[in-house]
């Protein structure tokens, strides 16, 4: 990961909030990095401030929600890096699409209902690839129809003529019309059923592991990340809690969340496990939380949870998550903490 | 491909124009007495009243003889006939060839004005919901003043101003009636000249109707996912505005379009009186001072096919732009 | 954006719903203008000819007079003070306008409502009822049917306004019921076998209520405006008198062409005013009811950040 040359993201403190009379502080300080090739997945309950996050880092946002600090860079297919953040509109407008690109939630509302899927593509060509006569264009977006699995002939169909895998395929396909070198895809396969959202997600790792584009991929299903993810980052309360390489986490998670988000979906490997979901619900974040926000829902807490916000730091041999046990002997059994402080 | 929607379509103006007539058949029953006596003696004050004419007229206003059935039978065939007796006003004319010059004059100005009005108001109120929250859009609520003005008042306001305070524009009449009516320049130069105000009158007063339903559409649709997604694709914002949010917001305007007609048309006929203009309006003013029932029934059923006809273009037309009209 | 609209207001619990819904009214500026300018005219509907003269049977001497010190909006051809009148047709308009607005309310809701919940045949006709009804021209009908019974006093106004006007309530009132009628405590009432009328009443009625609102107020500003177009064209009682009333005496003294402006401008400002002031309220209900259109201004720093 530390390979800055085929660096293609790197946010640092990032901080979004929604104003209002009391601002919704909805992404915290959340820094993070991605190489070429690389899959991020963010994981999170609804609310956390996953989505919000994926807007900011494609300066996405609207009002109310406003960027409040940090800074976002990007390293384009030429090596130059952008401040993100500092961009004018119209350069800003270059990059898209061409350089990174999304894959929204919704495949349903992600398609212009009134004009043809192949005049979608048209509009794409002929902002950024103007050289493109209409045949050229036309051509190129049946074949990017094909390559995610859709008739070419599809083309001259209208949104409400295609089914919701289809639809999402097609969002797909428009999302790599230009080979982007990132894409972000917040919950690209919830609102698809489950036969459905697996086929779309072999597709997409196809279509990743043939391109070779960077992913950065949103869901509240952790499972589904584990499987796909190269490095996953757990979202509380607009913060990275854990920050971890995929194929580490699910047996050594180190923050209680992620402990507990594992233990509410059956594990892919492995026996059966404990079915539990977190109690309690995140915290309202128009207020400034004292501590760490997790605490008042974590079953290990202690008296410094309460009062001191834990850091987003590494322990020894292992990689960065924000809770207090990293500096309790025997942190990473936490259990018997638990029973030391009430003891 | 449209074929089921545009038989639906056809099919539901069809009961529309069914209804029309009927309640034009059954309107003249709230008229105290018999009516048939009292306009043969009106007309006989006026002239010889032609034999038969009684008979016609009791047929015309479904009071025919037999049961209602039959009444409705002798009815619709006077209607096909386009027998609606003989005009109390310009006796002893025909009611249709009284009606028949009148119509043009209505259609062009109410067409013309709603058209110039549909894409002020749609193109502003577009600019609006785009640049919400700025000081273009905080003129829009003022829009609501015109919106509840009444037609016939906005129109004397502008008569007052620019014919009378400014001496601009001629405040009456359709034309110079020095003129020959016919189709050269001086006439037609002079109905543009007479039309200026009508027309303002109707597109100050019907603008804001649109620009509101507009820009609030504009609005919500710009929240919608494919704009922001069209925002994401690096579109340029002319483009995201017109050919996505724009280009949705404006169908529940046109598909709309019947409520809005319905108060262009209301306002148009009173106002009319206002300009003595020679359309539809003033003559249905004129008749209802003579008490011209015959062309009253007539003026009706003409203007409801006016609009009817002229919501089954908009209809038409709505299924050309919303490709979801089609069967899928 | 779902998701980002959602985040924008987490916790927000249904108590305290009620409470800002209210504290967000008192801050929407429109609503409260709209207010004041409705509460105003129904002051003066209500107590106004109490302070004025009757103006029909006072005349002075002062004929064709302009505004003055002692006539604040002129005198008319026979000397009525135009100030009087004005005051005087306040409470016969808004009566109109209020009675044959909530009469049109109410058959749309009947068929509105109705038509949406009961579904099937009984609503594909209701609908088709209304839908005719919405494409026929209104006021032409409305002019033959009044002139033909010959009798236009308030009543008869009232109610052939009321009867011609109620279509485009009626659709929107159904659209609204047709989404409302697979929301989970309806279904959840239905699945009780609650009866149709108690789910209608008490389920749906209450929900719908900001719609029917705002349903009335265009009913009301159509009333007034079908009234004052009726009267102008000579088919209103001339004993009654409302605004629509004055601008017609005033048309028939032919006061504009004399240059009387002050007889035609109060009653028609006051129209354009009253429905406003109607179409503020709604405003201000639609920006409560519709957060999407509600506008947001970021701070200027900020606000050039993000663009």
């Amino acid at each position: 990961m530390n390979d800055d040359a085929s660096l293609v993201l790197r946010a640092t403190d990032v901080s979004v909030a929604y104003e209002g009379r009391r601002p919704t502080r909805a992404v915290r300080e959340v820094s993070l990095e991605l190489h070429a090739g690389e899959v991020l997945g963010i994981a999170g309950e609804s609310g956390c401030g996953k989505s919000t996050l994926a807007y900011a880092l494609t300066r996405m946002l609207r009002p109310p929600a406003v960027q409040t600090g940090g800074t976002i860079e990007y390293v384009d297919r030429d090596g130059r890096t952008w401040d993100l953040t500092a961009l004018e509109p119209g350069e800003l407008r270059k990059l898209r699409w061409a350089e990174f690109s999304m894959v929204f939630q919704s495949a349903m509302n992600a398609l212009n209902p009134v004009t043809s899927v192949g005049a979608q593509f048209d509009d794409i060509f002929r902002t950024h690839r103007p050289e493109m006569d209409r045949a050229e264009r036309r051509e190129r977006a049946r074949r990017l129809l094909e390559m995610v699995g859709i008739d070419p002939k599809r083309v001259r169909s209208f949104p409400h003529e295609l089914s919701g895998g289809m639809r999402q395929r097609v969002v797909i396909a428009l999302a790599l019309a230009l080979e982007p070198r990132l894409v972000v895809m917040d919950e690209p396969t919830t609102a698809l059923d489950v036969l459905v959202q697996r086929e779309i997600l072999d597709e997409i790792s196809r279509l990743r592991a043939e391109l070779g584009f960077a992913v950065i991929f949103i869901t509240h299903d952790l499972g589904l990340l584990l499987e796909i993810s190269d490095s996953l980052a757990v979202m509380y309360a607009g913060q990275f809690v854990e920050y971890a390489p995929a194929r580490r986490i699910a047996e050594e998670a180190q923050h209680p969340y992620t402990q507990g988000l594992l233990r509410s979906f059956p594990s892919l490997r492995g026996g059966r496990r404990d079915l539990r979901g977190i109690p309690g619900n995140p915290p309202d974040l128009r207020q400034d939380l004292d501590g760490c926000p997790f605490a008042p829902r974590c079953e290990h807490a202690f008296d410094r949870c309460r009062t001191e916000a834990p850091q987003l730091l590494a322990a020894p041999g292992y990689w960065p998550f924000s809770c207090h046990l990293r500096d309790v002997p025997n942190g990473s059994e936490p259990r018997k903490v638990e029973v030391d402080e009430r003891a | 491909m449209r074929l089921r929607y545009i038989g639906r379509k056809l099919g539901f103006y069809l009961v529309a124009a069914w209804v029309a007539i009927t309640v034009n058949f059954f309107l003249p029953r709230l008229i105290p007495g018999d009516p048939v006596s009292i306009i043969i003696s009106r007309q006989t004050q006026s002239g010889t009243v032609p034999a038969g004419e009684a008979a016609a007229l009791r047929k015309l206003l479904g009071l025919g003889s037999g049961s209602l059935l039959s009444q409705y039978g002798q009815y619709l065939d006077q209607l096909v006939h386009l027998n609606f007796g003989l005009s109390i006003t310009e006796f002893p004319t025909p009611v249709a060839d009284v009606v028949r010059p009148a119509i043009a004059w209505t259609l062009v100005l109410v067409g013309l004005a709603t058209f110039i009005s549909f894409c002020l108001g749609v193109g502003l109120g577009a600019l609006a919901g785009w640049k919400r929250g700025t000081r273009i859009d905080a003129l829009v609520p003022s829009t609501t003043l015109l919106t509840a003005m009444p037609y016939f008042w906005l129109a004397l306001l502008l008569v007052y101003l620019f014919s009378q305070k400014w001496n601009l524009l001629p405040a009456q009449q359709g034309y110079d009636p020095s003129l020959d009516v016919g189709w050269n320049s001086a006439f037609i130069g002079s109905a543009i000249q007479h039309s200026i105000l009508p027309a303002m009158t109707l597109v100050i007063a019907s603008v804001g109707g649109w620009l509101l339903g507009m820009r609030n559409m504009t609005v919500a649709t710009l929240s919608e996912d494919f704009v922001v997604a069209a925002e994401a694709r690096g579109l340029s914002p002319v483009r995201v505005l017109t050919r996505y949010a724009a280009r949705n917001a404006v169908l529940p305007s046109v598909s709309g379009f019947a409520v809005s007609i319905g108060f262009v048309v209301s306002g148009q006929i009173v106002m009319e009186q206002v300009f003595n203009y020679p359309g539809l309006g003033s003559l249905l003013f004129q008749a209802v001072s003579n008490e011209d029932y015959p062309l009253m029934q007539a003026l009706f059923l003409t203007i409801s096919f006016a609009v009817l006809g002229s919501n089954l273009l908009v209809d038409l037309l709505y299924g050309l732009i919303d490709p979801r009209t089609r069967e899928a | 954006m779902a998701t980002v609209a959602v985040a924008a207001e987490p916790g927000a619990g249904a108590g305290a719903g009620a409470l800002s819904a209210l504290r967000d009214a008192l801050r929407s500026r429109r609503l409260i203008l709209g207010l004041v300018v409705v509460g105003f005219f129904v002051l003066v509907a209500a107590f106004g000819p109490l302070f004025v003269g009757d103006p029909n049977h006072e005349y002075t001497d002062a004929l064709n007079a302009g505004p003055s010190a002692a006539h604040w909006f002129g005198t008319t051809n026979i000397g009525q003070d135009i100030f009087a009148q004005t005051v005087d047709a306040t409470r016969p308009t808004l009566l109109i306008g209020a009675a044959a607005g909530l009469i049109a309310t109410a058959i749309s809701v009947v068929i509105g409502i109705g038509g949406g919940y009961l579904g099937g045949i009984a609503d594909e006709l209701l609908a088709l009822l209304t839908n005719v009804a919405l494409v026929i021209p209104t006021l032409p009908l409305v002019i033959v049917a009044s002139k033909f019974m010959g009798d236009n006093g308030l009543t008869p106004t009232i109610f052939v306004i009321a009867f011609t006007s109620w279509a485009a309530s009626a659709r929107v009132l159904r659209g609204q019921t047709l989404s409302l009628r697979n929301r989970d405590y309806v279904l959840a009432a239905r699945a009780l076998d609650e009866p149709r009328w108690r789910i209608i009443l008490v389920e749906l009625l209450p929900n719908e209520m900001p719609i029917i609102v705002s349903q009335f107020t265009f009913s009301m500003v159509f009333a007034i405006l079908g009234q004052a177009g009726l009267a102008f064209l000579g088919l209103q009682s001339a004993d009654m008198l409302t605004w629509g009333n004055i601008l017609y005496f005033a048309q028939n003294a032919q006061a504009l062409d004399s240059g009387q402006w002050w007889w035609f401008a109060p009653s028609g400002l006051c129209i354009a005013v009253f429905g406003a002031g109607l179409a503020l309220i709604n405003f201000g209900l639609d920006e409560l009811l519709n957060p999407r259109l509600r506008v947001y201004r970021p701070s200027k720093a900020r606000a050039e950040r993000s663009s």
